[in-house]
């Protein structure tokens, strides 16, 4: 389970988080959508520890996100660009996670022969074409089997059938009782994916809650149109 | 085996393929080789190649210091994502990149020498002058960090590095000769110690100059560096410098890392 409470953040002069309070579920699929620059990206790098917060926390697993970078043994990322060390190659990318990660899950990189990459493994990862690079970026996110998995944008790039195969690992993490918190601007994909909604608007919760209860309270059959509804209301 | 030394191992693999590395090692080899071949004896060699590293290296390290940063900065944000702490992230990523260029310097110009006969002067001189590299390579590699950290917009960060070689490379003594034309009846010591210890290559001119012993290539601040210290605790202060001139940009950099929202 991951608890947000009072998290504010500031570039500048501009807030991007506005005294956020939201719980995201365990053994769920929770999305996090919004306008552009509602704050997303900023709460996920948050929740990684690669941005700070000005105030409030974040605890996940029971553990406050702070210096401590041993809460991340049970994370697996998976960033919206997928760029890596020109020179290396993907099973070398593979081995330098293993490394990184000593003591933690075994690596399980059964994707790689979902996503039928086993010819592209030893070349240098500078010669693959970005939907190539992009099915190695998700092969790291479920690498160790990790209890929390954060995709940003994870079908940008992906051909219909590794997108299939993706979408199909998210929910058999689920059905394991992992927890997926995923930032899309595909809503047929969302639609099929996420539990649970977290609407941010402004740097504020506009809505948190399942995505059942979101098209109930927005009168609307899919996604796509209640979250319509919801940016339409925080414009009016 | 430490997380830094595991970043390292695969850094230092990714950097050493690279095109920009081979072509600045053979570069050196070249360069190296040519003056040796047709420029008479390995002292004079030793003196043309003291001015080429002294030009090459900070430039070559700053714009691939940052350029590498920069390039690294998606990669960076996966490894800082892994239960890794950023001090040791920054140690991995700066001696993934100082040591392979260490080490394509150190081998472009020791391979061409060591096919050769060398006296134990020249021998002496020569490791002077690959540690002065070296020196320079991990100096200027910390500058590039601090630049490319602090500033988000790499056309502006890589415009940055480059004025910095050229007032450091450049400018910079045509500044002191000024200084010194200007203040002419002042006593000028203690100033123009100070404004060379403030800049990495004029160090890494008087350590190698004051190994020479040629007062005359060594200009007013070289002159004034031996008078004041004499060879031995000359080159001693300057290098002592030169190794400030490592630390602080890389402490810098780390607590830049550190700090920074990515």
């Amino acid at each position: 389970m991951i608890e947000i409470t009072g998290l504010s953040k500031r570039f500048g002069r501009q807030h991007v988080l506005c005294g956020l309070d939201v719980t995201i579920r365990r053994g769920r699929v929770t999305a996090i959508v919004g306008p552009n620059a509602a704050g997303k990206t900023t709460l996920i790098k948050m929740m990684l520890g690669l941005a700070r917060p000005d105030a409030g926390t974040i605890r996940i697993g029971g553990r406050v996100v702070g210096e401590d970078p041993s809460y991340r043994a049970d994370i697996g990322y998976m960033p919206q660009i997928a760029r890596f060390p020109d020179n290396l190659s993907a099973a070398e990318l593979i081995a330098m996670l293993s490394d990184l990660r000593t003591g933690g899950n075994a690596p399980n990189a059964d994707l790689v022969e979902r996503f039928d990459l086993g010819a592209h493994l030893t070349k240098p990862l500078h010669t693959l074409s970005g939907g190539t690079r992009q099915k190695v970026n998700a092969v790291l996110a479920f690498l160790f089997q990790p209890g929390l998995i954060v995709l940003d944008e994870p079908s940008a790039g992906l051909d219909p059938v590794a997108s299939s195969v993706l979408k199909d690992r998210i929910l058999e993490e689920r059905g394991a009782g992992r927890t997926v918190v995923l930032a899309s601007h595909l809503m047929t994909e969302l639609d099929e994916l996420a539990d649970d909604i977290v609407f941010l608007n402004d740097g504020k919760v506009g809505y948190a809650g399942t995505t059942h209860a979101l098209k109930l309270q927005t009168a609307q059959l899919s996604l796509e149109r209640a979250i319509a509804r919801m940016m339409l209301r925080g414009a009016a | 085996m430490s997380a830094a030394s595991r970043i390292v191992k695969y850094e230092v693999s990714d950097v050493i393929r690279s095109r920009w590395l081979l072509g600045y090692t053979g570069f050196f080899l070249l360069a190296t080789e040519g003056l040796l071949r047709f420029g008479g004896d390995p002292a004079r060699a030793l003196v043309d190649l003291t001015n080429v590293v002294l030009l090459v290296i900070p430039l070559v390290t700053i714009v691939f210091g940052t350029m590498y940063l920069y390039s690294a900065r998606e990669f960076i944000e996966l490894l800082l994502a892994q239960p890794v702490g950023r001090p040791q992230l920054f140690a991995g990523l700066y001696l993934g990149l100082t040591l392979p260029l260490s080490g394509g310097f150190v081998a472009g110009v020791g391979i061409p020498f060591a096919a050769r006969p060398l006296n134990g002067a020249n021998g002496g001189t020569l490791l002077a002058l690959l540690a002065v590299g070296v020196a320079l390579t991990f100096a200027f590699t910390g500058l590039a960090f601090v630049i490319a950290l602090r500033c988000d917009d790499r056309v502006k960060g890589l415009g940055i590095a480059i004025a910095a070689w050229a007032v450091m490379a450049i400018v910079y003594d045509a500044l002191v000769l000024v200084l010194a034309t200007m203040f002419a009846n002042y006593p000028l010591e203690r100033p123009m110690l100070a404004l060379m210890v403030a800049n990495p290559i004029d160090l890494g001119r008087i350590v190698l100059l004051l190994r020479f012993d040629i007062s005359a290539l060594m200009g007013y601040t070289g002159a004034v560096f031996k008078q004041f210290f004499g060879t031995g605790s000359g080159m001693a202060v300057a290098a002592a410098a030169l190794l400030g001139w490592i630390a602080v940009p890389a402490l810098l950099g780390a607590r830049t890392f550190r700090r920074k929202d990515f």
